[in-house]
């Protein structure tokens, strides 16, 4: 069987060493994920306390570290209520599908390894040469969009199952805004999957280790996309209409407690770092950097990771900080009548180039003509959108008008 | 989980055609254990919301027996798709639209009549056109379809019945677009 990128681990006999391997990968995935999401609720309130002139949590452990894990301990101690309407099967459930889906969605993430000199990226775990990465399937990134799908239904059967008005309507609002965005999402994705030619996460990286970064050769567009589409897909400011509190209380959440909202609260910190990572995966070269000290070269490349992974970890607080957050309508606009066919343009353009190379067509003559084309298209779609718009203008104008006849 | 199971199936030796493969048989019967069920609960459940999830499962079973098959991108998409996109615009239509399901017991057993010989009538059409066109094949297990081999194959060998299914998809929702605007 021929398959590209697969961990060299599995290829062998498995025998018991091979699945001790594999449980240590998933044990150490497991507890690396919630001691980051632990540390990472806590570097957000501690910068934006910053940013906002405040000194933020102080008390618990030097700076206010240990903060999370005494709020997680409270939070266990609550009394778990279910509200008398609820749907209570679903109503149990629903936090589960949140998180599961967002536990998955890492383990496809390389967070080590060689590629550079043409390294494969492995490692030697007593005596067996594998990827740092609990698995390599084949379908790569299109497993974490199928996941990421998944985790719709949290949000969705969390609000329904509630039983009471508000957690409905959030839960509406965001499983349309994840729905929306993941087609922007995975249209910038797609983009990198014509240079790296797999789907494959390991593939991605190892295609990225001459500094030949996707995020330049794909053009910037496809990861500013992919950056405000993963944002919304995450449902963080300025994209948290989910749970606007002047408007839904809590939103999607509001009648959950206890432990159960704890749930919610970790599969939402950890969807941050997973996307944070499959960014750095997809655009950053993920774990590839200089080697600076030989002696001890399996660190350097897990430390370009974690710092590619703390940039934007930083920047999603930055934003949370900084910008005022959208109207529904707006939101919705971005997602379809920009990100969607900006995305899709792009594609169709790197496609064409693509084409062009295999050819032996002029780029000179490819790029102009394709910009051409694009912008036309572009103002087809604007003329339209502005007909659509005043035409229902036109129709809300007539209805307030019969309206006043009537009374 | 997934994953795990994907680079398992990879591990595996090409078995021979003759060979029992003990490991799949288990899953493929738990899978279509749990997927029988999941179907009748389906179609027996009072909850309309509920029904939805069972599908998921039956779904999410289909997508687990294409992992058995070793056609990994089949079943991520089944995933995607099915589950990810279709079953999440039904519960968007249950959510958006929860009027009154006509639950009146003459209705109720009418319809159900009706359903009954639907579903024996499509059984015996799908299972009569496969065992007729499969008959004694065998799985080839040597060549796992792959996402590149699937691509090379829809736009390659395919490209005409596949330009012809976008069309048509297209239409309907044009059409769909065109019937739910009413400031005509």
């Amino acid at each position: 069987m021929m398959i590209i990128a697969s961990d060299p681990l599995l290829s062998s006999d498995i025998g018991f060493s091979v699945v001790a391997i594999m449980l240590l990968k998933v044990v150490i995935a497991f507890a690396l994920l919630m001691v980051s999401v632990m540390l990472v609720i806590w570097f957000e309130r501690k910068i934006v306390a910053d940013m906002h002139n405040r000194v933020g949590p102080s008390l618990a452990g030097p700076w206010g570290i240990l903060q999370t894990l005494a709020d997680g301990i409270k939070l266990f101690f609550k009394e778990d209520l279910l509200p008398e309407r609820a749907d209570r099967v679903v109503f149990r459930l629903a936090p589960y599908l949140s998180l599961v889906p967002a536990f998955l969605s890492f383990a496809i993430v390389p967070i080590g390894g060689d590629f550079t000199n043409g390294g494969d990226g492995t490692v030697s775990i007593f005596g067996h040469r594998t990827l740092l990465q609990v698995a390599d399937p084949p379908v790569g990134i299109l497993l974490f969009l199928a996941l990421s799908s998944i985790a719709v239904y949290g949000v969705m059967l969390a609000g329904w199952s509630s039983g009471s008005k508000y957690p409905l309507l959030g839960s509406v609002r965001a499983s349309a805004q994840m729905i929306s965005y993941e087609a922007a999402l995975g249209l910038s994705m797609a983009t990198v999957f014509l240079f790296s030619g797999t789907l494959s996460t390991s593939g991605i990286v190892s295609g990225q280790a001459t500094w030949n970064w996707n995020l330049v050769s794909t053009g910037f567009i496809p990861f500013i996309i992919f950056v405000i589409a993963g944002t919304a897909e995450l449902n963080r400011p300025p994209f948290d209409l989910v749970e606007a509190e002047q408007e839904l209380v809590g939103g999607f959440h509001t009648e959950y407690s206890s432990i159960r909202f704890a749930l919610f609260f970790l599969a939402e910190f950890m969807n941050m770092i997973t996307m944070s990572a499959i960014a750095v995966t997809l655009f950053l070269g993920g774990p590839n950097g200089p080697i600076l000290i030989k002696q001890i070269a399996w660190v350097w490349p897990i430390l370009w990771f974690f710092l590619k992974v703390m940039a934007f970890l930083f920047t999603f607080v930055w934003l949370r900080a900084t910008l005022p957050r959208l109207r529904y309508d707006q939101l919705m606009d971005l997602g379809w009548k920009l990100l969607i066919p900006a995305s899709l343009g792009w594609f169709l353009l790197i496609a064409a180039l693509n084409i062009g190379e295999d050819r032996g067509w002029s780029t000179f003559l490819i790029v102009p003509i394709g910009l051409i084309v694009l912008s036309l298209a572009a103002l087809l779609l604007n003329g339209a959108i502005k007909k659509a718009k005043d035409s229902s203008l036109h129709a809300a104008d007539l209805s307030e008008i019969s309206e006043g006849v009537d009374q | 989980m997934t994953g795990f199971f994907l680079s398992q199936i990879q591990g595996l030796d090409p078995l021979t055609s003759d060979e029992v493969l003990v490991a799949q048989n288990v899953f493929f019967a738990l899978i279509a254990l749990v997927m029988i069920l999941a179907a009748l609960k389906m179609v027996t459940t009072e909850n309309i919301v509920h029904a939805a999830l069972y599908l998921v499962i039956v779904l999410a079973g289909a997508a687990g027996m294409f992992i058995l098959l070793g056609a990994e991108f089949v079943a991520v998409t089944q995933i995607l798709v099915y589950i990810g996109a279709i079953i999440v615009l039904f519960l968007f239509g249950i959510m958006l639209t929860k009027g009154s399901f006509g639950t009146e017991e003459g209705e109720l057993r009418e319809r159900n009549r009706m359903a009954v010989l639907v579903a024996v009538l499509i059984v015996a059409v799908t299972s009569g056109s496969f065992i007729d066109s499969f008959r004694d094949a065998e799985l080839n297990r040597q060549a796992p379809s792959t996402t590149a081999d699937i691509g090379d194959s829809i736009f390659g060998q395919f490209i005409i019945p596949f330009e012809a299914i976008s069309v048509l998809l297209l239409a309907a929702l044009i059409g769909s677009v065109v019937i739910a605007r009413r400031d005509q």
